[in-house]
């Protein structure tokens, strides 16, 4: 993982931090889809908030392939490289 | 792991719904006694949940045709029109489709459904960009699972979201296809559509139309959001559906564009699949022409429309940004939204229940849809009960004469 993949990853912890329903805990490894307890249109809504704030566009074949926060945080690193 | 352990969340949402009511997905209309009636629980039921915009699934004329039709072509067409044939019918709605929306060509399908999903997943291949309105319907998201292209969703009505998308894609190759809809399903609330006009001749994109629900509403012949926007001449597609304004179903897409028809040779869920029975393309026919010159139907649905809408509104209740013949109230939680929808049934009151995922923003609602040929007596009686039922569940000041609305 590589120092700005972390530090997305961090980010997006804290962003989900104020949005997850009360008791559930998130880290790297938490599942979007099990995991976060946000139905599918809030997990979406969530993921263009991630993209006006990292200035990405991340189309929905990607938001379907990852899994994890850790997996998104790559993705998202992987788009911002691509297009800068 | 079974086969259906991936649906035990829905299971435990449904089994939670019964236990507190009815099952909302499963309502029963034992009879339906004219377009704006039915009988539930063995009791009349005013029906304000049907799309039944123009009040016309019993149009004398449509009917007649429809039994006309099966006498003389039969129950069904049993294949698809480009392995069993087209009717001559199929073809003649076809043209006045394309007439009622001054385009060259037209095509119908055999429900709304297929023709977004066969429209967009068709004309958008690899390599090319779909932008699509967060709010979309299912049936758009469906196409965008189907289709090669990459998917964007930009902000609900934002343009500027839009263009910002678009920007972002600057020196990628691919076609850029805007997706939107005229009239939004849950809310009411229409597109700016002048606005999403100008980006996409800003930014040289292809623009797709969903009129589902303003077709024969809105627009000075009714030709939806579109022609009451005045950017007729941007929209490169316009989809609809027969199954609200025109009492029957089936869907349509119209377009000037010159290679429209070879659409019918590559769109599968056009190709592989039975068209559309000769009785629903009659009534559809019949409907198309009632609607074509009786502009009082566009009229008193909108006039009812806003009767309710501000008759609401003035209650108390929170509702959707624009009178339209989709009236949204907000509740202030899925359990009152439940509680909300159950009373009215026990009411003679027949509306949406409306829960998140389903909704924008994880709104909670009660969706009405309006007819033309409700009476404003009805419209009156769904008001009175609305409030008397609001303020049982606190929803609204408890006094009469108070409109103070209780916040979430």
């Amino acid at each position: 993982m590589t120092n700005n993949c972390g530090n997305i990853e961090a980010e997006i912890v804290e962003l989900l931090a104020g949005r997850v329903p009360a008791g559930v805990h998130v880290s790297a490894q938490t599942q979007i889809v099990r995991g976060l307890g946000l139905d599918s249109v809030a997990i979406l809504d969530f993921i263009m908030d991630l993209e006006d704030r990292f200035d990405v566009s991340i189309p929905l074949d990607r938001v379907a392939e990852v899994q994890t926060i850790a997996e998104l945080s790559r993705a998202i690193e992987a788009l911002t490289r691509a297009a800068g | 792991m079974s086969l259906f352990s991936k649906f035990d969340e829905m299971r435990a949402r449904i089994d939670s719904l019964v236990a507190n009511g009815r099952n909302p997905f499963d309502m029963r209309f034992e009879r339906i006694l004219s377009a704006t009636e039915a009988l539930v629980e063995g009791r009349p039921c005013l029906l304000l949940g049907t799309n039944n915009y123009l009040g016309l699934t019993f149009d004398a004329t449509c009917i007649e045709a429809t039994v006309r039709s099966v006498h003389e072509a039969g129950t069904g067409t049993t294949g698809s029109r480009i392995a069993n044939g087209t009717y001559c019918d199929h073809a003649l709605l076809e043209r006045r489709i394309a007439e009622f929306y001054g385009r060259r060509s037209a095509m119908i399908f055999t429900t709304g459904y297929q023709a977004n999903l066969g429209l967009i997943s068709t004309l958008a291949g690899r390599d090319d960009h779909l932008l699509i309105d967060a709010d979309s319907h299912a049936s758009i998201y469906d196409a965008c699972k189907l289709s090669t292209a990459e998917v964007i969703r930009f902000r609900h009505n934002d343009p500027e979201d839009l263009a910002h998308r678009l920007r972002r894609l600057k020196g990628r190759p691919g076609n850029r296809i805007i997706v939107t809809e005229g009239i939004y399903s849950m809310l009411g609330d229409s597109a700016p559509l002048r606005e999403i006009a100008e980006v996409k001749r800003e930014m040289g994109a292809t623009l797709i139309v969903d009129e589902a629900h303003s077709l024969g509403i809105r627009g000075k012949n009714g030709r939806g959001i579109c022609e009451d926007a005045g950017i007729e001449s941007d929209v490169d597609f316009v989809v609809g559906t027969f199954s609200k304004s025109l009492g029957a179903i089936g869907g349509f897409a119209v377009s000037d564009l010159p290679d429209f028809d070879l659409l019918r040779v590559v769109c599968r869920p056009y190709m592989f699949t039975a068209s559309l029975p000769p009785a629903v393309v009659a009534s559809v026919t019949a409907a198309l022409a009632r609607i074509s010159t009786d502009k009082s139907l566009s009229a008193r649905v909108l006039s009812n429309s806003g009767r309710l809408y501000s008759g609401l509104a003035q209650a108390g209740f929170e509702v959707g940004p624009e009178p339209n013949p989709i009236v949204a109230l907000k509740m202030t939680d899925k359990e009152t939204a439940v509680r909300f929808w159950n009373r009215l049934i026990d009411r003679g009151i027949y509306a949406n229940l409306a829960l998140p995922p389903a909704t924008p923003g994880s709104l909670s609602l009660i969706r009405c849809s309006v007819s033309s040929a409700h009476t404003e007596a009805q419209i009156d009686r769904a008001i009175s009960v609305m409030v008397a039922v609001g303020r049982e569940l606190h929803i609204l000041d408890q006094r009469p004469g108070k409109t103070t609305v209780r916040t979430a």
